[in-house]
């Protein structure tokens, strides 16, 4: 047997037990595919161009998109700390999923809430639930997860929103009437916001008290759907839900207006 | 601390730590069993997402218990079997993947750099696959014949069997 033939056996033995290195780009998608880091990328909204990160499990953060990308990267590694690439666009089930929430259209929130606290999670779910073209107020998101007392701290949560407009915070205004504040570029983006989608902004009432309907029996918070379609002649307003009561009307299924 | 008392204890903050422990030998078992790079390279990522979904329905006691290793084997010899029946149910979009540019010297001879390399792949893929598990496990991936037997289900006299058998295979057949 010739010396080079000898060599190559020697070689290909050598290689059975010399490790490959894997490829650099494994250990990125493996990480993106179980949601342990995430890819971002502009995202047209009606408020103007925002970033928007995403991993397997879900849409992780979005932000009002600045000229310079990095300030996005580096509040995405402030708040969510995990590995963030730039994604080629972000795929449809992102963009199906935020269209899904402006649209009003029903189907899962793929909202990725890994790093809120357990109450933040349940005001953003709850919030979640608002439909499209109707509003309600800090206190009623308050007493829908079960803690009435806590107003103020729904209002810190929805401002601390890792995912504006894919969790409709807009939807959640003051029980005065007032609009008031949003984080992804203050109320005058909320008041666009609402508008585009039917809400009578500068009708808001004061949630003083319920609205109802003497031909349905049925008392509503005023920004209900059902409320609006109400007219003048047949509306009725209570103080309170006593006198709603009193007076024979059951709460809206809709917007649940009482406890 | 031991990666299994860090995986019981935090999952999500120790996975990084286990994919680069793991990877080399996990995509060099899968590049000797798939002789492709790119399938190797799909086999590698699949086999640590699913490790990971596995790992998320353990309990603690059954992570701090786990022989990683073998395991991982175990998960990497079902994802080849699973690539190669999805490779030969769908053989037109294989033939797709492929970028006419990069056929020249053949898809996978970027994997085979060194002259042993390339010999290696060649052999390898002459091996009856029943030898082919035993001795990538037991050389490349590293396992001892106990380890291999368990993982293959075959008695540890079989695969030591096997596996000198595969050596001689390859050492004659240069």
């Amino acid at each position: 047997m010739n010396a080079t033939a000898d060599r190559s056996r020697t070689d290909s033995l050598d290689a059975l037990d010399s490790l490959d290195a894997a490829p650099p780009a494994l250990l990125d998608n493996v990480l993106h595919a179980v949601g342990l880091a995430d890819e971002y990328a502009p995202w047209p909204s009606p408020v103007g161009d925002v970033f928007v990160a995403w991993n397997a499990r879900g849409i992780s953060c979005l932000s009002l998109a600045g000229p310079d990308p990095t300030e996005f990267e580096s509040y995405f590694r402030t708040r969510v700390r995990r590995p963030l690439r730039v994604g080629d666009g972000p795929p449809s089930r992102v963009r199906a999923a935020l269209d899904r929430r402006l649209s009003g259209k029903s189907g899962p929130t793929f909202a990725d809430l890994r790093i809120v606290t357990p109450f933040e999670r349940d005001v953003l779910e709850c919030t979640a639930r608002i439909p499209a073209g109707e509003a309600r107020p800090y206190g009623w998101v308050a007493r829908e997860i079960g803690r009435p007392g806590a107003v103020r701290a729904v209002g810190t949560a929805l401002k601390h929103n890792p995912v504006p407009l894919l969790i409709p915070c807009h939807r959640v205004v003051r029980s005065d009437g007032r609009i008031g504040e949003y984080a992804l570029g203050g109320p005058g983006n909320k008041r666009l916001l609402l508008t585009l989608e039917g809400v009578p902004v500068d009708d808001l009432e004061p949630v003083k008290g319920f609205v109802g309907s003497d031909t349905t029996h049925i008392f509503c918070l005023p920004w209900c759907r059902y409320d609006r379609k109400v007219s003048e002649v047949h509306r009725v307003s209570f103080r309170n839900q006593a006198e709603a009561e009193a007076a024979g009307y059951r709460p809206c299924k809709h917007c649940r207006p009482v406890a | 601390m031991k990666l299994n008392d860090r995986l019981a204890a935090d999952l999500d903050g120790s996975f990084e730590a286990f994919v680069r422990s793991h990877q080399d030998a996990v995509y060099s078992a899968a590049l000797r069993l798939t002789l492709s790079r790119t399938d190797a390279e799909d086999v590698a990522q699949d086999v640590f997402v699913r490790a990971y979904k596995a790992l998320c329905g353990f309990d603690r006691e059954r992570i701090l218990a786990l022989s990683t290793k073998p395991w991982l084997a175990r998960i990497t010899l079902n994802v080849v079997r699973n690539k190669a029946r999805t490779n030969g149910r769908r053989p037109q979009t294989t033939a797709l993947d492929v970028d006419p540019a990069d056929t020249a010297p053949g898809p996978d001879s970027k994997a085979v750099e060194a002259d042993g390399h390339a010999a290696l792949i060649d052999k390898l893929a002459a091996l009856p696959d029943i030898y082919r598990g035993p001795v990538v496990l037991r050389h490349a991936y590293g396992l001892s014949y106990d380890e291999v037997a368990e993982v293959l289900g075959r008695p540890v006299g079989t695969v030591k069997a096997q596996v000198s058998r595969a050596l001689q295979t390859l050492k004659e057949s240069s």
